[in-house]
């Protein structure tokens, strides 16, 4: 097992550098940062001065080395825009953008698997049918369209939770969250709901047809020919089988939600790190995007290690490998 | 009010009596783009410059017409050719209680073109310049050669203190402690992507604001700023889409503020290559560069119906543009007019030209840096079209844009031939895009850094050299605007519409529009 | 549950009846599903027949006019034909846009949606059924292709190759596979561990066979779960990625590219802008989604009553 961890991250190393160098080169194709930065009024002596500041007038590989060695000393460069280390910058905005992804989670839990639970056991229920037709709304719609749609109704209209920003903050447990306070809580519920509807679809879909395979399934048939109340067959044998795969997905949709919040960010300015990525692909602030990127993949690789841990203690079917024995 | 603040001078406790006050007003802007920094000298860009009015001063400030008027200097003239003298305000403190005092502007002067990490710093403004001391309130500014512009340079520059703020890092301003102005604010609080709070200053040496206390909430996204200002967890918000304007005209609980910017929307011609990458014969073929002919310039010109741009395109919101300047600012023409639209005339001269049947045409702009510019983009190239210059429309985050449009093709030129760009007089003059967009591209003069279709005229550049050697306010702006009539007949560029800026506000709220597009806390007035 | 999956084709039932005739009915034994489908057919039978149905070519510049710009539905435009949807800020029909649109939103989200989910179906087998450094490579690769942001995808592709159809179908695969690889293969792994694959290997079969086969067949429900909500979704990402600056031509609006224009007409009070576009993708992708729900009920053999 501990070899299997240390294999895994060592991989992970690896593919954190491929990260940056697709990044550091992917973005240098974009286009120009200098022209992002300068102000128009600058002659060209000036953006050469600033082509000259930001290295950008060296070989793009001596760039690439020189970013190499700083990264080897835990610095990933100053962003261009903001002049400030990029990882400070991106740890800055880290907080908002995980109790948002954090709390569209929770929402699209608690929504998602009694909804598509009910559903799954009772399909031709019309209630069900609203459930599945509603699901598809979820999805079917862009984030930008339905987030608007949201601030419209609830704040403008009916003008029962704020607009935009993010609320007061609290500190529990050494963390800064607005999840602690009353006011925190009204303005995350928008951009939470908003970020969590794909999800909210995605779990009600997955559970559904879960318990709808289960239900047919030789083990449930048996347990009834026993007379074990449907309570119980429900709750402890369809539940326990069909949670692992739905916990398991959503587990490792929390990194898409991450990457996902990038618009539901824009629409209710939301202080987090996708509204912080967005701007710095649109500006071509590229250390920010590395840093950026870098941390997310590292990210991504955890995730998927602990999900795969998680499997071979859920699932004694699923043997974790030593790859590359 | 003013013996309030007296009495608040001498109290320790100034915060105390203004939460107390009955005058403790809070007010609450929405804005479309932040800055990057609280430090004045770190990035000179629009959104920074604007907060940093609230916090720190200029020796001359620019009204809401940009017209200049005294500052923390309340008088500069040349004394010779090559030398100005100003008399700086006495009497003026300091955030932290400091005097204001020559070493004040020395050190700003030295400090603001060299912030260690900056983007783009205030250098452009002050080389050239030597700077000295001569007693705590008069301070001489020489250049080399006779140089009219030198108030207008130093409009720009916020004035920071030589005690607190001088030897400070861009992190120091971002957390407060260097951010110590002589402005209108103090600073209170700065979260990027959040808020940035201010309260009064209320020893202010000027008039002092009636806001208590202001909260910046950045909001990007138009319609959600909109909505924010609807929702009233805003007072006010800048850059109201055009599209919602119509809208908010016609709730009653919204006041909207409308002021022409200093911003015109214009296109630029490849003038300088034979053939040039984006324009084909009628068939697709490679023909010979037909924007070279000033008769083809001029049938671009006419085909583009600039009152269908404003009405359909803008909502009703810009000014069709014949020159570079909107009326009222320095050096602008009496004599040009927007080009009518004329598709007969359009088509005339380019039979005249040799190209009775038009050439195909690409049009590029970017879709996120002015206000509906792909939409005017497309809008152009369906003009085009119609009078036989068959076009098509690429329109591209600015991101890409702006780099391939300045050197984007093999050698280091600008890549396309035909592209719709903005041009924002920072100096509210017109030697600002005459000297940026019309001059022969110059590297070693630094003239025509934006001249992304290369047009050259001797005659133009010998105009606008002379304008920028003369003193004289009368002389110079008169050259301006016979330059500038130059260029327009040449069709050097084609201007379309001047942009106009619309803030809105609560009932009973009242922006002063300005034309640099800055929002400014202390333009929302009471009604 | 081996028992099943290891049947051989059904037996033949007492009724003659070709495979096709059977899954027909079972198909439209579902009422909604019924007319999901019937919808689906018409929106593809208007998108394939827009050039021939809508009075304006939207493409062509000469046929636009800003003038018309921003018209109610029911009006008038200047060429002479009534907009019965309304216009867009361009001065487009928005019957005629839609129509148009359609055509590329759906060859865009079927084209990204197949070809994402064969790559990412034959990665992520692959991944399973090797084991070792093969699947830790591939998987390795999927981690980092799922922190890419599809934005930053298409950014680049915008920059080094050009806005267009076949960039965004590229942008939205690099974007997708990685989510039907990782599916696969966790499900992969379940079945892999089964007895009905020792009971094949044991037999002997190839192991293309074992996998193609065995293993995919049971793969298949959640497949087809990620792929319709994918398909669907691929036509809204389509649209953020416009909204967002790098979609597709403006000229060449598909419905995604509609919709985001529609975004800054919501407030605006010109409902017709965003809502008609809207209320287009909603009943393609709903039908998309109906017909692939019946689908997987009607192939997915353990579902047979």
């Amino acid at each position: 097992m501990s070899v299997f961890v240390i294999r895994r991250l060592m991989q992970a190393l690896l593919v954190v550098f491929l990260m940056s160098v697709i990044v550091f080169f992917g973005v240098n194709i974009v286009g120009d940062p200098v022209y992002m930065l300068v102000s128009p009024d600058a002659d060209q002596a000036d953006i050469e001065a600033a082509i000259r500041r930001l290295g950008l007038d060296r070989p793009i590989w001596d760039q690439y080395l020189l970013f190499l060695k700083g990264a080897a000393q835990g610095n990933l460069g100053d962003s261009f825009i903001f002049g400030e280390p990029a990882l400070k910058l991106i740890l800055h905005h880290m907080p908002a953008t995980l109790e948002l992804a954090f709390s569209a989670l929770m929402l699209a839990i608690v929504i998602g698997i009694p909804l598509g639970l009910f559903s799954g056991l009772y399909p031709d229920n019309p209630i069900s049918k609203g459930i599945m037709a509603g699901s598809i709304l979820g999805f079917s719609l862009p984030t930008f369209w339905v987030g608007l749609m949201l601030i419209l109704l609830f704040a403008v209209e009916l003008g029962w939770l704020p607009s935009t920003g993010r609320g007061d903050t609290a500190t529990i447990f050494g963390i800064e969250t607005s999840l602690a306070t009353w006011d925190g809580l009204r303005h995350i519920f928008l951009p939470a709901l908003n970020l969590a509807l794909l999800k909210i679809s995605l779990a009600i879909r997955l559970t559904r047809a879960g318990v709808r395979e289960a239900m047919s399934q030789d083990y449930v048939k048996y347990a009834r020919a026993k007379g074990i109340s449907t309570k119980r067959i429900i709750f402890v044998h369809v539940m326990k089988n069909i949670m692992i795969p739905v916990v398991t997905v959503m587990g490792l949709e929390f990194g898409s939600l991450i990457g996902f919040s990038v618009v539901t960010e824009t629409i209710f300015a939301w202080p987090g790190m996708g509204k912080l990525l967005i701007d710095a692909i649109l500006q071509l602030d590229r250390p920010v995007v590395v840093a950026y990127l870098m941390i997310m993949v590292l990210f991504f690789v955890v995730i998927n290690l602990v999900v795969d841990i998680l499997y071979s203690i859920l699932d004694p079917r699923v043997r974790l490998q030593d790859q590359g024995a | 009010m003013r013996k309030l603040t007296a009495a608040a001078a001498v109290s320790v406790s100034v915060f105390a009596l203004l939460t107390g006050a009955a005058s403790a007003e809070k007010l609450t802007i929405g804005l479309a783009s932040e800055p990057t920094a609280m430090d004045p000298h770190f990035h000179n860009l629009g959104p920074n410059n604007a907060i940093s009015y609230h916090l720190f001063d200029r020796l001359i400030a620019q009204d809401e017409k940009q017209r200049l008027s005294p500052g923390l200097a309340v008088s500069w003239q040349p004394i010779d050719e090559l030398t100005w003298e100003f008399k700086l305000r006495e009497g003026v403190k300091f955030h932290d209680g400091s005097d204001f005092n020559a070493d004040d502007v020395i050190c700003t002067m030295e400090r603001a073109p060299d912030v260690p990490n900056s983007p783009s710093g205030f250098g452009t403004y002050l080389k050239g310049k030597t700077f000295k001391k001569i007693d705590d309130y008069t301070v001489h500014i020489s250049t080399e050669t006779p140089y009219p512009l030198m108030a207008n340079d130093i409009s720009t520059i916020p004035v920071i203190s030589d005690s607190a703020g001088c030897g400070a890092a861009t992190e120091d301003f971002n957390t407060g402690t260097a951010a110590i102005g002589t402005g209108p604010f103090k600073f209170g609080s700065y979260k990027p992507g959040e808020s940035i709070t201010m309260v009064r200053n209320d020893d202010y040496w000027g008039e002092a604001p009636i806001w208590s206390e202001v909260d910046f909430r950045p909001i990007k996204s138009g319609p959600s700023r909109v909505a924010a200002l609807l929702a009233g967890d805003v007072d006010m918000i800048a850059s109201v889409p055009t599209t919602d304007i119509g809208v908010l005209e016609g709730k009653g609980e919204i006041q909207l503020s409308q002021g022409v910017s200093n911003r015109v929307i214009y296109l630029h011609l490849d003038q300088f290559r034979e053939n040039s990458p984006f324009v084909k014969g009628t068939d697709g073929s490679d023909i010979k560069n037909p924007l070279l002919d000033q008769r083809v310039r001029l049938a671009i010109s006419k085909a583009i119906n600039r009152n269908a741009i404003v009405d359909r395109v803008m909502e009703g919101v810009a000014l069709p543009a014949g020159q570079l300047l909107p009326e009222g600012f320095f050096g602008v023409s009496a004599n040009l007019q927007p080009i009518d639209y004329d598709p007969n005339g359009a088509k005339e001269l380019l039979a005249e030209a040799g190209y009775p049947d038009g050439f195909q045409l690409t049009i590029h702009g970017p879709n996120d840096r002015y206000i509906n510019d792909a939409k005017i983009a497309e809008a152009i190239g369906q003009m085009l079209t119609r009078v036989g210059i068959k076009t098509a429309v690429e329109t591209m985050p600015r991101s890409v844009y702006f780099g391939r449009a300045s050197r984007g093709s093999a050698d280091g030129q600008p890549e396309f031939s035909f592209i719709l760009v903005g041009w924002g007089a920072g100096s509210g003059e017109a030697s600002s895009p005459l000297k940026s967009l019309i001059h022969t591209y110059d590297k070693d003069k630094g003239f025509g850094s934006s001249n992304r279709g290369r047009h050259s005229n001797a005659e133009i550049d010998a105009k606008i050299e002379e304008a920028l050697r003369t003193v004289d306010d009368e002389k110079r702006q008169d050259l301006l605007a016979e330059a500038t009539e130059m260029a327009i007949n040449d069709v050097a560029i084609i201007p379309t519409h001047f942009q106009v800026n619309t803030w809105a506000a609560k009932k009973g709220l009242k922006y002063i529009p300005r034309t640099d597009e800055y929002t400014l806390a202390m333009g929302v007035v009471k009604e | 549950m081996t028992d099943t999956t290891l049947q051989s084709p059904a037996p033949a039932k007492v009724k003659v009846e070709t495979p096709f005739q059977r899954f027909r009915a079972e198909f439209f034994e579902s009422r909604i599903a019924a007319t999901a489908f019937f919808v689906l057919v018409i929106i593809m039978a208007l998108a394939i027949l827009a050039p021939w149905i809508t009075p304006q070519n939207p493409y062509d510049l000469a046929q636009v006019d800003v003038l018309d710009g921003r018209l109610p539905p029911g009006s008038e435009a200047f060429a002479g034909y009534t907009m019965w949807l309304g216009s867009d800020g361009a001065g487009r029909d928005l019957y005629s846009a839609i129509l148009y649109g359609l055509r590329i939103s759906i060859s865009v989200g079927l084209a990204s949606g197949v070809i994402a989910l064969f790559v990412g179906m034959v990665v992520g087998l692959v991944a399973a059924y090797a084991g070792g450094r093969t699947e830790a490579v591939i998987m390795r690769v999927v981690d980092l292709q799922l922190s890419f942001p599809a934005a930053l995808v298409a950014l680049m592709l915008v920059a080094a190759l050009g806005k267009g159809i076949d960039k965004i179908i590229l942008a939205l695969v690099v974007a997708q596979w990685a989510y039907y690889a990782r599916t696969v293969r966790a499900t992969a792994l379940v079945e892999r561990g089964k007895e009905y694959v020792e009971a094949a290997q044991c037999l002997g079969l190839s192991k293309t066979r074992v996998v193609f086969r065995h293993i995919l067949p049971n793969c298949l429900a959640p497949l087809i779960v990620v792929g319709t909500v994918q398909t669907a979704h691929a036509v809204s990402l389509e649209a953020t990625l416009s909204f967002l600056g790098v979609g597709l031509p403006q000229t060449e609006p598909s419905l995604g590219v509609l919709i985001a224009n529609g975004f800054e007409y919501m407030l605006s009070g010109r409902y017709w802008i965003s809502v008609f576009p809207g209320i287009a993708l909603l009943l393609t992708v709903a039908s998309i989604n109906l017909v692939g729900d019946q689908l997987r009920d009607v192939l997915n053999p353990r579902m047979k009553k």
